[in-house]
Parts: structure tokens; C-alpha cells; sequence
């Protein structure tokens, strides 16, 4: 049976880059990427992807609130 | 109280210790306040549900077993109350979130475009409001999962740990999570586009 290469790379996206895919699961993506450009760039897309919406997610808690929290502590007797 | 906790040493150790608890989880309350921002609908739910967080571990604070993993605490109460409140009714979703294969978004952006073809510039595309928009609209069993993973950076043992499910369940639903969400920002960034 053969499998498009494309669509078998992309089902190891994900785990490829939570560094999850056993040693020769690492080689057979890194062989395909090696020769399929579109790939790559579908890789190299998400890797920026992750990094873009880690940023944009991160909210800093206000000053209020850190107080609020601190507040919260039971006093010693 | 029996005689041996009213003895003024073991008084002493256990203030000792308590303060130091309660500074090590103060510590952590950033991080805890990120992921927080991401499970609870909104800023204000957030708050409220990082300050219940803090006062129910302040208060059983012996429950913790030191040396063990304090963030991990911390999120496992914070998850066990966000889900005690009822906080998880989805607000009602428009229509069913797009879950596109996992190549989609990029097609889309790359296509839609002026032929950039930096993919660190393609992702710029993409607004700040686009990704937490389209971050809220992840029903919550599946954003619960990429919030630990993807923003907390919890491992898929810590993130199974906290919300109590199997690690292959964590790992089917941070693929699904991460695939809603990408199918979420492409309709955004359609929208954007027309």
C-alpha cells in the first residue's frame, strides 16, 4: 500500500515537535523534510506558530491582584 | 489541640514551614495566573479564580507533600474549582469550531497573501486579539489540555496529573485542541481578509 508521504509527514507534525516520536520516526520525518520544501515550511510555519501564540496568550496578572493574593496568607499568631 | 502540637518547637518548625509554603506558592503565581487567564472565560473570572485558588491552598496547605510538584498543586485545585463553579458552560458557540487538518492554517494564510514566503512572517499575520479570541472559543475540555501544554508548559504527564485524565487522553486532546484552534484563527483571519 502506499501512503502520500505529505499527508504521513504532517500526522508527525504535532508529536515532532513536542519531541515525542521515537528515534526512527525522527529520521523518517527529517528524511521527508530533507526533500520536501513545502513541508518544511508547513513545519517551520507551526514551530512559529507555537512560539507566536505562547506570547500572545501571556497575560501578567496586575499588581492588584499579586497584592490580593498575598493578602490571603494566614497570619502567624 | 493535644499536647504534642501545643508544644512551642513544633509550633515554631510548623510557622516556619507554612511560610515558606505560602512563599514558594506566591512564587508561582504568575504562571499560575497565565493558564488561568486561558481556562476561565474571562479576565475577571480569572482573578477571581486565581484569588480562590491561593485562600483554598493557603488553608490546606499540610496537604501538600514538599518536595513534590507545587505548580502541579496548585493547577489541580485551580481546575477542580473552575470546573466546582460552573465556569465551563461554553458560551453558545456560533457554529461548530472548524477543525481543519493540521496544515490548513498555514495553507490559508500563505495562500491569502502577497506571496510572503517567511513563515515567521506569515504568523504576523495573525493579531494578538485573533489568537485569544480563537483561543476562547476551544471548548474546554479541549483548551484546558493545550493551556497546560502549550502556554503553561506543563508536560503531557503533568497536564494528565492535573485534570485528572490518562496521558493518551491528554495527547488526543491537545492534537484536536491545537487543530481547533488553528481552524478557529483561519476563520478569523478569513474574516479579516474579506
Amino acid at each position: 500500500m502506499s501512503i502520500d508521504p505529505c499527508a504521513h509527514c504532517e500526522e508527525m507534525m504535532q508529536p515532532y515537535l513536542d519531541h515525542v516520536l521515537t528515534d526512527a520516526e525522527m529520521a523518517e520525518a527529517e528524511r521527508h523534510l530533507a526533500d520536501c520544501e513545502p513541508c518544511r515550511r508547513r513545519y517551520r510555519f507551526e514551530e512559529s506558530l507555537r512560539v507566536y501564540v505562547r506570547n500572545a496568550a501571556a497575560e501578567q496578572m496586575t499588581p492588584q491582584l499579586r497584592e490580593k493574593l498575598s493578602a490571603l496568607r494566614i497570619p502567624l499568631e | 489541640m493535644d499536647a504534642e502540637s501545643q508544644d512551642p518547637q513544633r509550633l515554631a518548625a510548623e510557622a516556619r514551614d507554612r511560610v515558606r509554603f505560602e512563599e514558594e506558592a506566591l512564587a508561582l503565581a504568575d504562571q499560575v495566573y497565565r493558564v488561568a487567564r486561558h481556562m476561565a472565560n474571562s479576565r475577571e473570572d480569572a482573578e477571581e479564580l486565581v484569588q480562590e485558588t491561593y485562600s483554598r491552598a493557603f488553608r490546606s496547605w499540610r496537604s501538600f507533600t514538599p518536595g513534590t510538584n507545587l505548580r502541579a498543586w496548585l493547577l489541580r485545585i485551580l481546575t477542580n474549582l473552575n470546573i466546582d463553579r460552573g465556569r465551563r458552560q461554553q458560551r453558545a458557540p456560533q457554529m461548530q469550531p472548524l477543525e481543519a487538518n493540521d496544515y490548513y492554517l498555514y495553507d490559508r494564510l500563505a495562500d491569502d497573501g502577497d506571496g510572503i514566503s517567511d513563515e515567521d512572517r506569515v504568523v504576523e499575520r495573525l493579531s494578538q486579539d485573533d489568537i485569544v479570541t480563537a483561543l476562547s472559543e476551544v471548548p474546554h475540555d479541549f483548551r484546558d489540555v493545550v493551556v497546560l501544554v502549550d502556554i503553561g508548559d506543563f508536560s503531557y504527564a503533568e497536564a494528565a496529573q492535573i485534570l485528572d485524565i490518562p496521558v493518551g487522553t491528554v495527547m488526543s486532546r491537545l492534537h484536536r485542541g491545537r487543530r481547533i484552534l488553528k481552524g478557529a484563527l483561519a476563520e478569523s483571519a478569513l474574516e479579516e481578509a474579506t
